[in-house]
């Protein structure tokens, strides 16, 4: 028979570099910066454009391990509530008395507890969604954070405190830095390591996975624990920024970090999409709204901005996969 | 002319990059069944699509009855008394039986349009009854077997009335008395004037049954024979396209120390007291009929499912496994059935499905080293041959065949010394077929202990030094090599246990 | 042959058919079980006052749980009927504001056809566009709520803004009973002929089934996809127009997280997330048990604040219960098979 070579070298593919969803969001996030610049003579300030990050960048720290959630075909709806509950759990304690740092402690083992409790509820009833699961422990840890603060607030927490979420080291607020940290970290266990190799394999087919030795529900576990994580972390910087919390803060967080996830071009559908995406797409929508705001336009347009935005973006890159797929057809066929 | 109901002329059909079916004729008799056979990719599928008008031809034409037809739709064709039962079951598991056989096409109350549920009840019922069926017409479909799937679809064929009937491997999930059943069936619509289309692996269906056949072959038409008139050899060469010589190549393995041995296995409501012994250089078949317990026994030697009593044993130590990752350290190696769904991640490049199963090989404390992995799987793929052109094409640019190649590379990325193999040529061409002998071959010549599950009887009596025929969860029989017959095997493969306890 | 005839075997009746009667008696026994318990603590728990008003604080849940129950059977989801209905709500009520003298089934057609037009655009999306349903619904819900924002200018519509026709429509009754409930059993009734008795309804759960073999039976898949998020919206709106009516307010967060609850309701009165199962009976007695819980537990003296995380509780263990129950049930089944 024909004995053909096998190459071994990836060919560089321009095209393919070039026919990247980030790209796409590269282009939009220069636009609106373009836009915004004109619209405001205000908006061009590096110093104002990096401080203002810490306003939109409390739900970022949630995008990260989403990402990886949606990744695997899942979702995990119980975010805001956790972020609600761990912080609830915080105040109460604080204000009983128990010292700060203990309490912020506390704060992230609750929920990194309550990802857990998804992920182990997850792959113990395999027959139930994630939609499901999740969506009654949203309802469950909010209905906790309610029966310990009913309608009341805790606050007064201690000025270091208050720093986590305001304070700036050498003019960059310190969650840009610690969001920096975490998305380097989280982007290198995705793309570098074995453990996102196999995300992305469980995404694809967990049970060509599962029969290639993966352990699949261990590392869904590991990714649930690793959401309820980073909602502790949320939730010290949203609490800090807010100096009280009450049971119904981060209320609908949940959507917009999934619709982060999305606009950066990660699948519902499991297995396809980069963390760069869901990164970049947070900060177009963080500078989409700064911009709208130095100019006055209502809270209420943006909204309409995100929701239009999110549609289109993935209703662009459905039309752009047919294209590809057209063009792949040979040209003597008419379809 | 008139003497066909069924007639079509030069169709051609093409998919992106590939010509499914290039200038093909068929010519289909009132009242007879014709049997429709090529090796897989020969275009037989989408042949049927066109027919039910789920596809569009590029060109060439068709006739009903010596009218010229052109189907826009699945309805227009169903409207024509065309219907067909598809490989796999098309069906509703939700819904009940009856709405099954009457979806596209219920009976409703002029008028109002109200769907008449009494109605259809007793007329599905009356057709499941006629065909033999033991189920009621309520019963949600998701509940009954696959056999009584099958009757569901037949009966729906014939709640249209329709005059064309086509089965799509109707016999490939059905044990052998289901397949008589069907036969039966089959026959009986024959009778009433019923023209059928039956495409089959399985010569022996085609034996058993048709009136003529027609074989295809590279999405080409080759040509049509009555059935007394032609030879078994004909027929292949027809199909084939060539001759086969050597399928089995002789081997020469030193048979060495036993590697596994299954003591007393049971697993509850699939199998029962299974034992055996596999040793180094050695090929071991489990065959029988599908759903005999097979590939439950090799799955639980993997680890993919729990066992409930018993003992398993590798080169004579007791070891409990208890899922997939235990057992490739210990040294077993598991080739699925299904290698869509099981074996492959269809989107990914060649490269990563064959480190997927050995990630750990390529990395430095959980970084990984892609160089190292595909520098590797590179030499895999050469190893077992794949055809590509680069490793960095995806899995589903490969043929079935070369998939296959490719779950054996990656099988071969850690160290084995069992290998379980599970219906490793199914669903795959002539000539991969013999280049997998190839491989397996080798593999046992290196010393490898080889667990085959396999339901083909030529590669169970060509390939096995040792034959364990099990039937609906017991092993009826065990032969060595050379001591097997195709009757002795097919026999065990069907006795009830009770007899086997005798 | 003709022994096999004579013996008649007894017809296999599958096994889905009783996991779902065990689903909905379980139900109805949570349904009674709660009731009597809360009766004895509080004896004006069944009266006709409390029932009458259990009803209607369950009514617009119903309605929406009808429209997502046909979205869930296509294996699809709508985040987007909050602010459906928070839009729709908030036009009918600047209408009335701005015209007194409009008949309230006037202001229910407007709000109903505002509805119907969103879902229909989020229908569009899915058919059309192909996008997936979460997708498309979430980007939706955040252009309604934004739409509702700004038609109202931030601004509420309050009680005194509207006029009594308007609000008679929530708090009317006829033979006593309240208006929202009549309104609800119509709906039931409608629903539960057109899912049962009609080849739209059925083709619903063929599509949600199995899509594959849909098509193939030449079931336009994408038409089924249009209709239920329409109806969906359609159905929104009009829950619309009643909760600002029930309410006496449109504001522009009315609803905000509502479509978690519907979700809730549908999914505890077994409606599978995988699609092609549900029945308008379980739904409607999943909403009664989420409306009991709220009306209950005020009576019985527990903080409203422990509402929420007993929703919660009572969902989760529903759906584990259940699930439980269906692996004993194959279980036994496999126990039973003769090897």
């Amino acid at each position: 028979m024909d004995e053909r070579k096998i190459t071994g070298h990836r060919e560089f593919s321009l095209k393919r570099f070039f026919f990247q969803w980030e790209w796409m969001l590269v282009l939009i996030f220069i636009i609106i910066n373009i836009i915004n610049s004109f619209l405001s003579p205000y908006y061009l300030n590096l110093r104002q454009l990096i401080s203002t990050t810490a306003t939109f960048l409390d739900k970022a720290f949630v995008v990260l391990p989403m990402t990886f959630v949606i990744l695997l075909g899942d979702i995990d709806i119980s975010v805001a509530s956790t972020i609600a509950l761990s912080s609830v759990i915080m105040g109460v304690l604080y204000n009983l008395g128990v010292p700060m740092a203990a309490a912020a402690l506390i704060c992230l083992v609750v929920s990194t507890l309550c990802g857990f409790f998804n992920g182990y509820l997850i792959t113990r009833f395999k027959e139930l969604s994630s939609v499901i699961i999740t969506l009654s422990t949203s309802i469950i840890y909010r209905g906790i954070a309610y029966i310990i603060l009913e309608d009341q607030a805790a606050g007064n927490f201690p000025s270091w405190f208050s720093f986590l979420g305001w304070g700036e080291l050498g003019g960059i607020p310190l969650m840009l830095i610690a969001f920096a940290v975490f998305a380097v970290a989280f982007a290198i266990l995705l793309h570098k390591t074995t453990f996102g190799r196999r995300v992305y394999a469980i995404g694809n087919n967990a049970t060509a996975s599962r029969f290639s030795g993966i352990q699949v529900d261990k590392i869904k576990i590991i990714i649930f624990t690793m959401v309820g994580f980073m909602c502790g972390v949320t939730s010290l910087f949203l609490t800090s920024r807010m100096g009280s919390t009450r049971p119904n803060v981060a209320l609908g967080y949940e959507l917009d970090i999934i619709a982060m996830v999305v606009l950066g071009g990660v699948s519902t559908a499991g297995g396809k999409g980069r963390i760069g995406g869901a990164i970049l797409a947070v900060f177009v929508i963080g500078f989409l709204r700064y911009g709208l705001g130095l100019i006055n336009v209502p809270s209420q347009l943006l909204l309409i901005i995100i929701g239009a935005l999110l549609v289109t973006a993935v209703l662009i890159s459905k039309i752009r996969m047919n294209v590809k797929k057209v063009r792949t057809v040979p040209s003597d066929i008419k379809q | 002319m008139s003497d066909y109901i069924l007639e079509m002329r030069g169709i051609t059909k093409q998919f992106p990059g590939v010509t499914a079916l290039d200038q093909v004729d068929f010519q289909l008799k009132r009242g007879e069944i014709h049997a429709l056979i090529g090796e897989n990719g020969a275009g037989k599928s989408t042949f049927i699509k066109i027919i039910t008008g789920v596809h569009k031809p590029e060109a060439g034409e068709m006739y009903l009855d010596g009218q010229k037809v052109d189907f826009k739709s699945p309805r227009e064709a169903q409207e024509h008394g065309i219907a067909a039962i598809y490989q796999h079951s098309t069906c509703y598991p939700d819904l009940s039986v009856t709405e099954n056989i009457f979806i596209g096409h219920e009976k409703i109350q002029k008028g109002t349009k109200r769907l008449l549920w009494k109605e259809m009840h007793s007329k599905a019922q009356a057709l499941l009854d006629e065909l033999g069926a033991g189920f009621d017409s309520r019963a949600q479909m998701g509940t009954l077997s696959v056999a009584q799937q099958q009757i569901v679809e037949i009966a729906k064929a014939l709640s249209t009335n329709a005059r064309i009937i086509i089965m799509d491997e109707p016999t490939a999930a059905l044990t052998r008395r289901e397949s008589e059943e069907l036969y039966r069936i089959t026959e009986k619509l024959r009778e009433n004037g019923t023209s059928i289309i039956f495409i089959s692996h399985r010569l022996e269906d085609m034996y058993r049954l048709a009136d003529r056949v027609t074989v295809f072959r590279d999405a080409k038409y080759i040509g049509t024979w009555n059935l007394s008139e032609v030879t078994n050899e004909q027929l292949i060469m027809a199909m084939v396209g060539r001759k086969i010589t050597q399928m089995f190549p002789q081997r020469k393995s030193q048979i060495g120390e036993e590697v596994l041995a299954v003591e007393n296995l049971r697993r509850i409501g699939y199998f029962e007291d299974i034992s055996f012994t596999v040793h180094k250089g050695e090929i071991v078949t489990l065959t029988g009929l599908v759903g005999a317990g097979r590939s439950e026994v090799c799955q639980c030697i993997f680890g993919l499912e729990e066992y409930h009593g018993g003992r398993i044993l590798l080169e004579g130590k007791e070891v409990k496994i208890d899922n997939p990752l235990k057992a490739m350290s210990l040294g077993i190696g598991y080739l699925p059935e299904d290698r869509q769904k099981q074996g492959l991640v269809l989107d990914w490049e060649i490269v990563k499905n064959i480190s997927l199963s050995a990630l750990d090989r390529y990395a430095n404390k959980g970084w990984l080293n892609e160089e190292l992995e595909a520098e590797s799987a590179l030499q895999l793929a050469q190893k077992v041959n794949v055809k590509t052109n680069s490793i960095f094409n995806p899995a589903s640019s490969l043929s079935g065949g070369n998939q296959q190649k490719v779950i054996i590379a990656k099988l071969l990325n850690a160290d084995l010394k069992l290998m379980i193999l599970d219906e490793p040529t199914k669903g795959v061409d002539v000539g991969a077929k013999a280049a997998i002998y190839e491989i397996i071959n080798d593999l046992t010549s290196q010393g490898y202990g080889v667990l085959m599950v396999s339901s083909e009887m030529p590669e169970v009596l060509g390939m096995s030094d040792k034959i364990i025929v099990m039937c609906e969860g017991r092993i009826t029989a065990a032969f060595n090599k050379g001591e097997a017959t195709q009757e002795a095997i097919l026999e065990a493969a069907m006795k009830k246990h009770a007899a086997a306890g005798a | 042959m003709i022994e096999l005839d004579k013996i008649k075997p007894k017809k296999w009746q599958g096994k889905g058919e009783s996991l779902t009667r065990f689903r909905e008696l379980g139900m109805l026994a949570t349904i009674v079980v709660i009731s009597l318990l809360v009766q004895m603590r509080n004896p004006n728990y069944l009266t006709f006052e409390n029932i009458n008003d259990l009803l209607t604080n369950t009514a617009i849940l119903s309605i929406l749980s009808v429209g997502m129950m046909l979205v869930i059977v296509t294996r699809g989801i709508d985040l987007s009927i909050g602010s459906v209905l928070a839009l729709s709500g908030m036009i009918s009520a600047l209408a009335v504001s701005a015209n007194p003298n409009l008949h309230p089934l006037t202001a229910m057609l407007i709000g109903t056809v505002v509805g119907t037009a969103s879902g229909a655009v989020v229908g569009l999306l899915i058919s059309k566009g192909g996008l997936l349903p979460i997708i498309a619904s979430l980007g939706m819900m955040n252009v309604y709520r934004g739409l509702t924002y700004m038609i109202s200018g931030g601004r509420w519509v309050s009680a005194y803004q509207m006029p009594e026709s308007f609000k008679y429509i929530a708090t009317g009754r006829i033979f006593g009973i309240n208006i929202l409930v009549f309104i609800a059993v119509i709906i039931y009734i409608i629903a539960f002929y057109f899912v049962n008795y009609t080849r739209t309804g059925r083709q619903i759960y063929a599509v949600g089934s199995n899509p594959e073999s849909a098509k193939i039976s030449g079931i336009n898949n994408s038409r089924i996809y249009f209709l239920v998020y329409t109806i969906m919206g359609a159905l929104s709106g009009l829950a619309g127009v009643l909760w600002v009516s029930k309410f006496a307010s449109a504001q522009g967060d009315t609803a905000t997280g509502y479509e978690m609850s519907v979700i809730a309701a549908c999914v505890l009165g077994g409606v599978s997330m995988a699609g092609g199962s549900g029945k308008i009976s379980g739904i409607v007695m999943g909403s009664i048990l989420l409306g009991i819980i709220n009306n209950a537990l005020p009576l019985i003296n527990v903080s409203p604040f422990w509402q929420q995380a007993i929703q919660g509780v009572i969902i989760l263990s529903s759906v584990i219960i259940n699930t439980v129950v269906k692996r004993r049930v194959d279980k036994n089944n496999l126990m039973r098979r003769k090897i």
